[in-house]
């Protein structure tokens, strides 16, 4: 029987890994994941959820064991935040080469110093080229459902991904989700199937020296798996509706159909962005949403058929990445470069390090947008003391002396 | 949608509080939320709780903080003498106090209505911490929903049973003493 509970966003994901049957959580305690892997280590030592649960002495070491795990033919799990998603690094690429579908839940942090516990992308936002799949929550619902929505693709694809949710504003926040049936769970969700079993009696070794004859297409099949893997995510999504009830897509439109402003959001802040499509709506513009819900793969053909001719664009990010924009604007302009009916983006810097970004906010964005002819790549809104605008370099720029050059 | 805020110190179970009060109204079948506002957690050091009570039916939220409260419940009355515990607070909301005085001597004018109770004498009483640091948010909440009839009595203690396991039965005596016990001061 599925089950109607009040849980934090935290909580919803060790339900999530739960129900996935994970077999190995391996896993360092860091705010604000602590509480997952707590209740994760509770359920597995009360027999309730039939895992090994392994303690470590770091991040770094908590993803290897995922990956010995995995190897061995157990569904691996973990979960981490900011600075741990950052010691990872190493090993998040050990999983991808290894072909191994590992699923972490990434309560997303910014990132220090200084040192900040609050929401904020640029920790995940770091880890995109190395090649694991990225999902965005919304809610706490989606922080327990899109594990498992991960591993059904993940375990087909043979690569890994993550699952994002904002730090407090959904990994501390208490609502009501559904807690979906086992067997239901069971029957979206297969034992995992492992490509090769590691077997004492033939032996093998994994991650060896590759020659510069077979390093590249191993790297293509990678890539190859990850465009496999952004049709999987929506055959998923469906098929996750019909057995669990709920329908996933990458990319979500809301209000969007008549749409000549539209807001691209990402995470816990969309909720927000939706309120503001009402209130801008009650003021006669036509605003919508489009949400991303994956980065990884990056759903490129819904962004152009879902953009195309609108009026213009803004893109909010909570995340910049220094010396260019925010990192789904840039992602965005990517996708509709060349494109006919391309609308003109124009980027957002919102929210580092758990600012409120308010409904009030995202109707200050769309107040600025319309005032703007041309766009901008990154446009800074709740700065203290400064309006919504592009950075101002030569305030503070501490400028060196003439050079003295010797003749 | 009712917004409340809770003030209170480190470990006097304000976010147990705001979740604890939450889950009262869950049980009722509305959405709710409940979040805290964490710094750096210590003992004694101000902490700040939220939660949202929807209408019965509406399900739709944002996620922000709470700037202007319906209600707000003020787990040490010494947090009183800084202003902001009561920043924001919407005319004629109510503000439930853990005090031994009346509301009259409290002070905090004629804007709000104001309800005391003495959550710190009754937690002890029931066993609740310590003589330096009682658990007073189960006493409180007794008295805040007895004011403000957001949830009944009943369905708060349905949700302490669940959301505070340990000492079930000494915090849903204390609820239901402090629910008796509130001193509601002169209308607004």
């Amino acid at each position: 029987m599925s089950e109607r509970l009040l849980l934090t966003g935290n909580h919803a994901a060790a339900y999530g890994a739960m129900l996935a049957r994970a077999e190995v959580i391996s896993a360092y305690p860091i705010t604000p994941q602590t509480m997952i892997v707590e209740l994760l280590s509770e359920l597995t030592a009360s027999g309730r959820l039939a895992a090994k649960f392994i303690t470590v002495e770091s991040e770094h070491s908590a993803m290897a064991a995922c990956v010995g795990a995995s190897a061995a033919g157990a569904r691996a799990y973990t979960a981490t935040s900011g600075q741990g998603l950052a010691l990872m690094h190493e090993m998040l690429h050990w999983a991808v080469g290894a072909r191994l579908p590992i699923v972490l839940t990434n309560v997303s942090r910014a990132m220090a110093p200084g040192w900040s516990i609050w929401s904020d992308q640029t920790d995940i936002i770091s880890q995109r080229d190395v090649g694991w799949m990225m999902l965005f929550a919304e809610s706490v619902q989606e922080a327990q459902d899109f594990i498992i929505w991960m591993y059904r693709v993940a375990e087909q694809v043979f690569l890994p991904g993550m699952v994002a949710m904002d730090a407090f504003i959904l990994s501390h926040t208490a609502e009501p989700i559904i807690v979906h049936d086992q067997d239901a769970v069971d029957a979206y969700l297969p034992g995992f199937e492992p490509l090769y079993d590691l077997d004492p009696t033939q032996p093998r070794a994994y991650g060896g020296l590759v020659n510069r004859d077979h390093y590249f297409e191993l790297r293509y099949k990678i890539f190859e798996s990850m465009e496999r893997a952004g049709r999987l995510l929506i055959e998923a999504g469906d098929e996750f509706a019909e057995i669990l009830g709920r329908r996933y897509s990458p990319v979500e439109g809301y209000m969007l159909d008549d749409a000549e402003i539209v807001i691209v959001s990402a995470g816990a802040m969309t909720s927000n962005v939706r309120q503001a499509d009402k209130d801008l709506r009650d003021r006669g513009m036509k605003a919508g949403l489009m949400r991303l819900v994956a980065f990884r793969p990056f759903p490129v053909a819904e962004v152009r058929r879902l953009l195309a001719g609108r009026r213009k664009v803004a893109v909010l990010d909570r995340n910049m990445s220094p010396g260019h924009s925010g990192v789904f604007a840039q992602e965005i302009r990517s996708a509709l470069a060349g494109q006919s009916g391309a609308p003109p983006v124009y980027g957002y810097v919102v929210g580092l390090g758990g600012r409120d970004v308010r409904v009030e906010t995202v109707t200050e964005v769309v107040d600025d947008l319309m005032a703007r002819d041309v766009p901008e790549l990154a446009l800074f809104v709740d700065v203290k003391g400064l309006p919504i605008g592009p950075v101002r370099p030569d305030s503070t720029i501490n400028r060196l002396g003439p050079l003295e050059v010797a003749r | 949608m009712i917004e409340l805020r809770i003030h209170g110190r480190g470990g006097q179970g304000a976010v147990v509080a705001s979740k604890t009060l939450a889950h009262a109204a869950f049980l009722t079948g509305r959405y709710v939320q409940s979040y805290p506002d964490y710094g750096v957690e210590r003992r004694g050091a101000p902490v700040v709780a939220f939660a949202r009570i929807a209408e019965p039916g509406d399900d739709f939220f944002v996620r922000q903080d709470i700037r202007e409260p319906h209600h707000i419940l003020v787990l040490d009355a010494t947090l009183l003498d800084s202003a902001s515990p009561l920043a924001g607070l919407r005319a004629g909301g109510f503000v439930v106090v853990n005090t031994p005085d009346p509301p009259e001597q409290l002070g905090i004018g004629t804007c709000f209505q104001v309800a005391t109770v003495d959550a710190s004498g009754i937690a002890l009483r029931h066993g609740l911490g310590s003589a330096a640091q009682p658990v007073v948010n189960t006493s409180i909440l007794g008295a805040f929903v007895r004011v403000t009839q957001i949830v009944s009595l009943v369905d708060l203690l349905a949700a302490i049973e669940l959301e505070v396991p340990a000492k079930a039965r000494e915090n849903q005596a204390a609820a239901r003493e402090a629910h008796d016990q509130a001193v509601v001061g002169a209308p607004a």
